[in-house]
């Protein structure tokens, strides 16, 4: 063999794999939260977190397009569609709300693209159909929540219970998937009151629940209007248990509740009370290193639990991509494809909030390692044991 | 339903009651005197409650920058229409009362330790920050239209609340504040145990209302805003502006619902949107009393207290409902008993 041939031949393919390293493009990453309006403290956290999700997976150099959608529906779904259209993403991580993530579906299962939710509610990802398909998300369902809140009264022997919640769609839904938990454990619910977020008093409501002499008090309410009925009920003398939701899991709900909150018990994600949990939860390093991780960037004491949800929406991509890449190239509809059975196909994942195990059915993929019952002591979260 | 819940509801219902009778003589007020339906009221409420928590946490209310920004804007449009009048001597008073007082009060405020004054001096800063915004959203707003028919004036006052509503999200933020109580103090009566707090607020309700009566029975601006509100044109041939009738009406609406802002703060919470139901609540007891009277506007307030505490009890989840319903069964009673007597435009 000559050495001018063997030099073109290593020239051929030296150029060859330039070709097939520049025609892999990087990853595209869409991101839509609500990073202003109502929902502006828990869309705030997330965007946050965006920026310390990894900037290569797999090798590959991965961009982070973030869009506000301003707590909005009808922005939501321009996002998605400026996202999916314009900026050729290969997934999209958002909504931070559930009626925000149910509109960007449609968009999602149209143009083939996965989509990863922060948001709460069950039905984002339930049942998995031809649009769901496309939709995975990282935030416990509500009724993971629930039967923890269950569990902690069968072992405290709470045997009545009344429930006040919000008058729209969050109170309602917790009261049914309470309600079905509870009436299967047979602790019976004595009351069921309502109540706007904007009331100024809630005294009748209390009035009612005390005269129904019931061992607990579940609140369904999210964010710092869950105080009023907690402190009402302690004015009027009630000294059973107060639960309430995890939708109250931030430092604005300790701020305004000071003295009056005292004694509610909680489910939240391991995330909350990350450092007092044991060495042996699966969640306690991941949550740790991202605790660590935010607090450096933001300032101490910043971190809350809707920072995690993004995180661990991160996570589940890390794990992904690497799949999909195996298959397709990134910017086309196989590798979009590619990475939505990859994110169905992950197993053990331990992340912030839980450990994932996601399969064709179950698109949340947590279990009862992803929420733990907290209590408020001095102003703080405490693990209950 | 035993006694003692009666009492308890009854309680709450006179508390809530006295807060929405003193928002409803304000809309009473403002309408008689200017035929504004002053959606924003409410916003009063929110911002008297909110300026004096960020007070008490030592921050700088954005309500000062609003009073400073329409403070400039309105000195800028006086100034100018003294310029084309040459009224030169004008001058210095309009830059004064719009520029130097809301720029001294900003330099008062940011060199005082705000969060380790007294309350009632923390009290006074808050109304000095919330009540000039009455008058010059008056100026700003209603003076330029003032002969414009009624749905004119209401349409611009529902866009003034939304963007008051709007300005209280930039200024304060989607979370809510509470004050602490002024008293911790409660008592027993009977079975009943009676707050401080609810005595406060009655007590500063009723002494305000009969502050209210002695300024339109006894002072001459009350005096002056009361022929204005029986008639315009006969009250200013009697030499009385109507804009100086404006302004004090809109600074005397601005006073009390930032003064009801304060006293529920410790009660509940207030977020920036709060105040608009309050508003509606005062409205509807208002609407009693036909927009006219204030003896029967104050009574309709206090039994949307005592009906809204009662329902809660007996249909939290109808609360709204009952209480907006009330509305429709008065307005046929009042079409049906009063004969038609409005101003002719």
């Amino acid at each position: 063999m000559s050495s001018p041939s063997f030099a073109s031949t290593r020239l051929a393919v030296l150029s060859l794999a330039l070709v097939s390293l520049s025609a892999f493009a990087d990853i595209n990453v869409g991101v839509s939260v609500s990073a202003t309006g109502p929902a502006a403290s828990l869309g705030i956290p997330e965007k946050n977190t965006i920026a310390l999700l990894p900037k290569t997976i797999g090798g590959q150099k991965v961009n982070y397009i973030v869009l506000d959608d301003a707590t909005d529906t009808t922005s939501a779904v321009k996002n998605m569609r400026k996202l999916v259209a314009e900026d050729k993403v290969d997934v999209v991580i958002g909504s931070t709300t559930a009626p925000n993530s149910l509109a960007m579906t449609d968009i999602a299962a149209e143009s083939e693209t996965p989509l990863i939710s922060l948001a709460g509610s069950a039905i984002i990802v339930e049942p998995v159909d031809a649009k769901r398909h496309w939709v995975f998300k990282t935030a416990q369902n509500d009724a993971h929540m629930a039967t923890a809140i269950v569990e902690h009264m069968l072992n405290n022997k709470v045997q009545t219970v009344a429930f006040i919640g919000f008058a729209d769609a969050y109170g309602e839904g917790w009261f049914k998937e309470f309600a079905k938990i509870a009436e299967a454990r047979k602790i019976r619910i004595v009351a069921s009151e309502r109540f706007q977020r904007n009331d100024t008093s809630v005294t009748g409501q209390a009035l009612k629940i005390i005269a129904a002499k019931p061992d607990a008090v579940l609140i369904g309410a999210a964010g710092t209007p869950a105080v009023l009925p907690q402190k009402t009920l302690k004015e009027k003398g009630f000294k059973g248990f107060v639960y309430q939701t995890h939708g109250v899991a931030n430092s604005e709900f300790l701020r305004i509740g000071g003295k009056d909150v005292e004694g509610a018990l909680l489910p939240v994600g391991p995330l909350v009370v990350a450092a007092q949990l044991p060495d042996s939860a699966p969640s306690k390093k991941v949550a740790l290193d991202f605790i660590t991780r935010y607090e450096t960037a933001y300032g101490k004491g910043t971190v809350s639990a809707f920072g995690g949800h993004a995180w661990d929406a991160g996570l589940l991509l890390g794990a992904a991509i690497p799949q999909a890449l195996k298959k397709a190239q990134p910017g086309t509809r196989e590798f979009r494809s590619a990475l939505r059975d990859a994110l169905e196909g992950v197993k053990n994942l331990p992340a912030a909030h839980g450990v994932f195990n996601l399969n064709a059915q179950d698109h949340q993929g947590f279990d009862q390692r992803a929420r733990v019952m907290a209590r408020i002591e001095g102003g703080t979260w405490k693990l209950v044991k | 339903m035993d006694l003692q819940i009666a009492l308890l509801l009854g309680q709450d219902g006179i508390t809530n009651g006295a807060i929405y009778a003193l928002l409803s003589l304000a809309l009473v007020l403002v309408f008689t005197v200017t035929r504004v339906i002053f959606i924003p009221q409410g916003e009063f409420v929110a911002f008297g409650a909110l300026t004096l928590a960020s007070l008490q946490t030592g921050v700088l209310p954005g309500t000062l920058w609003l009073l400073i920004g329409l403070g400039a804007v309105a000195g800028l449009i006086d100034t100018v229409f003294a310029l084309r009048d040459r009224q030169l001597q004008r001058i210095p008073r309009i830059l004064g009362i719009n520029l130097a007082l809301p720029l001294a009060l900003a330099g008062l405020l940011a060199n005082i330790p705000l969060s380790s004054l007294g309350l009632p001096i923390q009290v006074l800063l808050t109304l000095a920050v919330v009540v000039p915004l009455g008058p010059l959203i008056y100026r700003l707003v209603f003076q330029p239209i003032a002969e414009a028919s009624v749905l004119v004036l209401l349409i611009v006052a529902v866009s003034v609340h939304v963007t008051l509503t709007g300005l209280g999200l930039f200024f304060f933020g989607a979370e809510g504040s509470r004050t602490p109580s002024f008293t911790d103090a409660s008592f027993e009566i009977g079975d009943a145990m009676i707050q401080g707090q609810t005595l406060l607020v009655v007590a500063a309700s009723l002494t305000l209302i009969v502050a209210l009566y002695l300024f339109f029975e006894r002072t001459l601006w009350g005096k002056a805003l009361r022929a204005t509100a029986m008639n315009r044109t006969g009250a200013r041939l009697m030499g009385i502006s109507a804009t100086m009738a404006g302004k004090l009406s809109f600074s005397v609406a601005a006073l009390i619902g930032a003064f009801s802002g304060i006293l529920i703060s410790p009660i509940t919470t207030i977020y920036y949107d709060s105040g608009f139901l309050i508003g509606l609540k005062g409205f509807v007891g208002a609407i009693v009393g036909g927009l006219g009277s204030y003896p029967l506007a104050a009574a309709g307030a206090v039994m949307v207290g005592l009906l809204e505490s009662y329902s809660s009890f007996w249909a939290s989840a109808f609360k709204e409902v009952i209480v907006f319903t009330l509305i429709i069964p008065v307005l046929v009673w009042r079409s049906l008993t009063t004969r038609h007597t409005e101003e002719e435009e």
